[in-house]
């Protein structure tokens, strides 16, 4: 074999790499782009499921705004006392406090409370009964109770109690709005959980005729408009509406004469796993 | 006739006309209420022009047309305002609606009116007069047919078609329409054929109605050029598109209307209500409804007033059966099932029907075995076993690369499938769920 035909060969490749190594090292000094490397190591302590409820794109794009310092750690959604207390040591700020957010169902006609006027048989999902004659339910603003929001909800935090409504647990809801935007009849909302009184129906009937189709409507009565701080309670369409810009004035007493239990005082958790029966059974 | 007019694909479900075939049209007595939803057509809700308390008399203009592709709501009876407010309708929502307490003895007379001559008129004066009297699709979707007949300018039209099909099981309206007021029809057509300057007119009727087919032939204008068409049995053939492939062998493109291949599709029912206007001068206030299916007592055609609630429907045919089970409005592959008999009769309601316990038992689903059979049933050519399986999995947004649009629900490919698929309600909810996506990206 020919000893220079190996030695040239050997040679020629060797000059080619160390050219490319020179311009690559070159190139990675000129357009080297700084990132502050807390910023990866932020991500690391964030869930990093995307989840968006604290308004950034993702959990990354949340990890930047905290190493900028326009965010607070607390305002993740998900993440427990003790990490937000970590992330803040890491980075040397406050970790600042968040309002904790929760998803509500604004109805409360549980299987035990409504008329059904028809049994639906089809496609099990609240989606494809919304559009078969309203799911056989009387109110046309109810809750289907098919559990299309169960079914969204990456941390089981919605289960279905015993008259078919979907339970959300505070601890583990994280505000995402997945079940806002599966629920045909926009029944979810996200509101502050120190947001305690909730009007839960969206029916636009009025009086009797509200009344006829679910015991816990809001037959538009107006008592807890008249009962709570002025500026507080509004009637608008023949519902209840509450200003929660004044929030602080908000009090159980508004609930007291509302002869439906359609406005309600809710500490924490919303439905009960066995509901009581309706207030106008009671009485 | 040398070759089998129809369409490509399509179903045989069983006809079932014979409850109603033989039953003449009577009319029904004026209800003690009727309920007038200002939302009865395609298009923005009307303008009530009326207040709770007043008396109105019948063919009263109650709601005026909001925009051009809208339709005015005239009183169906004489009688007291009660309120305009929600009641339900028959999508199963509540919707805005003018409830009349019908005047026990009243002769139920319209206010003396100046009925024009149309052949007086110019084309944009019959489209004027067509929107005041709130005429639109009696074929059920209810779209506004001033519309149809105001083309706009960069459209040549060269055919009008007469949809006389009634291709759904159970219904029978149109065939009696025809068979029993072919001349109101005639009118209809020519008084349309003016007002879009057209003189070729198809009427594309199923084999079925052998004494419609009789009746519209017999009554032949002999100075316009129409045709009578006898089509082979075949559901859907009453959608516009699959009766103008029929007819003319024209393709809709997908995404367009048939103007955009120079044709307007008229309902007959349609017809005889434009032919109305024209001649006692009273607009769309009645239709004929089929009261039919194996549930209720004494199956019927009714000229009922619009409005008239279900209950006095089913109460004038003699009551639901023990059998009764589901109620669906329009026919009963494509209707919507109410929940409510308290709903209204619509405009666009073409049937009532109460189907029974076997009728509508629901069978189990199973995985899709990629059989087929839905792509050949599928009358615009979709893959419904790939759009089912996207939409079961979620992928809404992707369906759209697949046509979902030119899906008419019709409800073929869940009629063919052996897996018992619920694939046009699939369909539905699928569409209902691009839109909601579209809307919060827009917002």
């Amino acid at each position: 074999m020919n000893a220079s035909a190996i030695l040239a060969s050997v040679a020629i490749l060797g000059g080619v790499a160390l050219t490319f190594a020179i311009l690559i090292a070159l190139a990675n000094k000129k357009l080297k782009v700084w990132e502050d490397p807390r910023i990866d190591a932020v991500s690391e302590l964030l869930p990093g499921s995307n989840c968006g409820a604290c308004g950034a794109a993702g959990c990354r794009a949340f990890a930047e705004e905290l190493v900028a310092g326009t965010r607070q750690p607390a305002q993740c959604t998900q993440l427990g006392g003790e990490d937000i207390i970590d992330i803040a040591e890491y980075l040397g700020v406050e970790a600042g406090t968040a309002q904790k957010r929760v998803a509500r169902l604004l109805c409360a006609g549980g299987s035990h409370v409504t008329l059904r006027w028809a049994e639906y048989r089809g496609l099990e999902t609240c989606g494809a009964a919304a559009a078969v004659a309203a799911g056989g339910k009387g109110c046309a603003w109810s809750c289907l109770g098919l559990a299309d929001c169960e079914r969204v909800c990456d941390y089981d935090a919605i289960y279905m109690n015993d008259v078919g409504l979907p339970v959300v647990i505070p601890d583990r809801c994280t505000a995402c709005g997945d079940c806002v935007e599966a629920c045909p009849r926009d029944l979810f909302t996200i509101m502050p959980l120190e947001q305690r009184l909730i009007v839960q129906c969206k029916s636009l009937l009025e009086g009797e005729e509200a009344e006829e189709l679910c015991e816990v409507a809001c037959n538009g009565c107006g008592l807890c408009a008249t009962d709570a701080a002025p500026g507080l309670i509004e009637m608008k369409n023949s519902l209840a509406v509450i200003d929660y810009s004044n929030n602080e004035l908000a009090d159980p007493a508004a609930t007291a004469r509302c002869p439906t239990g359609a406005i309600v005082w809710v500490e924490g958790q919303q439905f009960a796993e066995k509901p009581q029966p309706a207030r106008s059974q009671v009485a | 006739m040398p070759y089998k007019r129809t369409f490509r694909h399509g179903v045989h479900p069983p006809e079932l006309k014979e409850l109603t075939e033989k039953v003449k049209i009577r009319r029904l007595p004026f209800p003690d209420e009727v309920v007038l939803p200002l939302s009865q057509h395609t298009g923005k809700p009307a303008k009530p022009l009326v207040q709770a308390g007043d008396r109105v008399e019948r063919a009263d203009k109650l709601a005026e047309a909001d925009g051009f592709i809208s339709a005015p709501v005239h009183a169906s009876a004489s009688g007291t305002i009660t309120a305009i407010d929600l009641w339900p309708h028959p999508d199963g929502s509540y919707k805005p609606a003018i409830r009349i307490a019908v005047e026990r003895y009243s002769p139920q007379a319209a206010r003396p009116r100046i009925i024009p001559r149309w052949e007086g008129l110019t084309p944009p004066q019959i489209v004027q007069a067509v929107q005041d009297g709130g005429v639109v699709g009696l074929g059920g979707a209810a779209f506004p047919t001033h519309v149809k007949l105001a083309p706009s300018k960069d459209v040549s039209i060269d055919t009008i078609v007469i949809n006389g099909c009634e291709c759904e099981p159970y219904l029978t309206t149109d065939h009696h329409i025809m068979a029993e007021y072919p001349e109101r029809v005639h009118l209809g057509i020519r008084i349309m054929a003016r007002a879009l300057g057209v003189d070729r007119v198809m009427i594309g009727i199923e084999k079925n109605k052998p004494d419609a087919i009789e009746a519209i032939r017999a009554t032949l204008p002999a100075d316009l050029n129409v045709t009578v068409h006898p089509l082979t049995v075949k559901y859907p053939q009453g959608a516009e598109k699959m009766l103008i492939e029929a007819l003319l062998k024209r393709e809709v493109p997908s995404g367009k209307l048939p103007l955009h291949v120079g044709v307007v599709v008229q309902n007959v029912g349609s017809c005889a209500a434009i032919a109305e206007i024209f001649e006692t001068g009273l607009p769309l206030i009645e239709r004929i409804v089929t009261v039919t299916g194996r549930g209720v007592a004494e199956p019927a055609n009714l000229i009922v007033p619009v409005g008239t609630k279900v209950r006095d429907l089913i109460d004038a045919c003699g009551g639901l059966t023990e059998d009764a089970h589901e109620v669906v409005f329009g026919g009963p592959m494509m209707g919507a099932p109410q929940a409510n008999l308290d709903v209204p009769v619509l405009k666009g309601t073409t049937g009532v029907i109460v189907l029974s316990e076997a009728e509508t038992r629901r069978k189990e689903s199973f995985a899709c075995i990629r059989c087929g059979h839905c792509l050949d049933a599928c009358p615009v050519f979709l893959n419904p076993q790939l759009l089912g399986q996207m939409a079961l999995a979620g992928r809404y947004l992707e369906t759209e690369d697949h046509h979902i649009w030119d899906c008419m629900l019709c409800g073929c490919c869940s009629y063919v499938c052996p897996s018992n698929i619920p694939l046009s309600q699939l369909f539905q909810v699928t569409r209902t769920a691009i839109r909601r996506l579209k809307t919060e990206a827009a917002a």
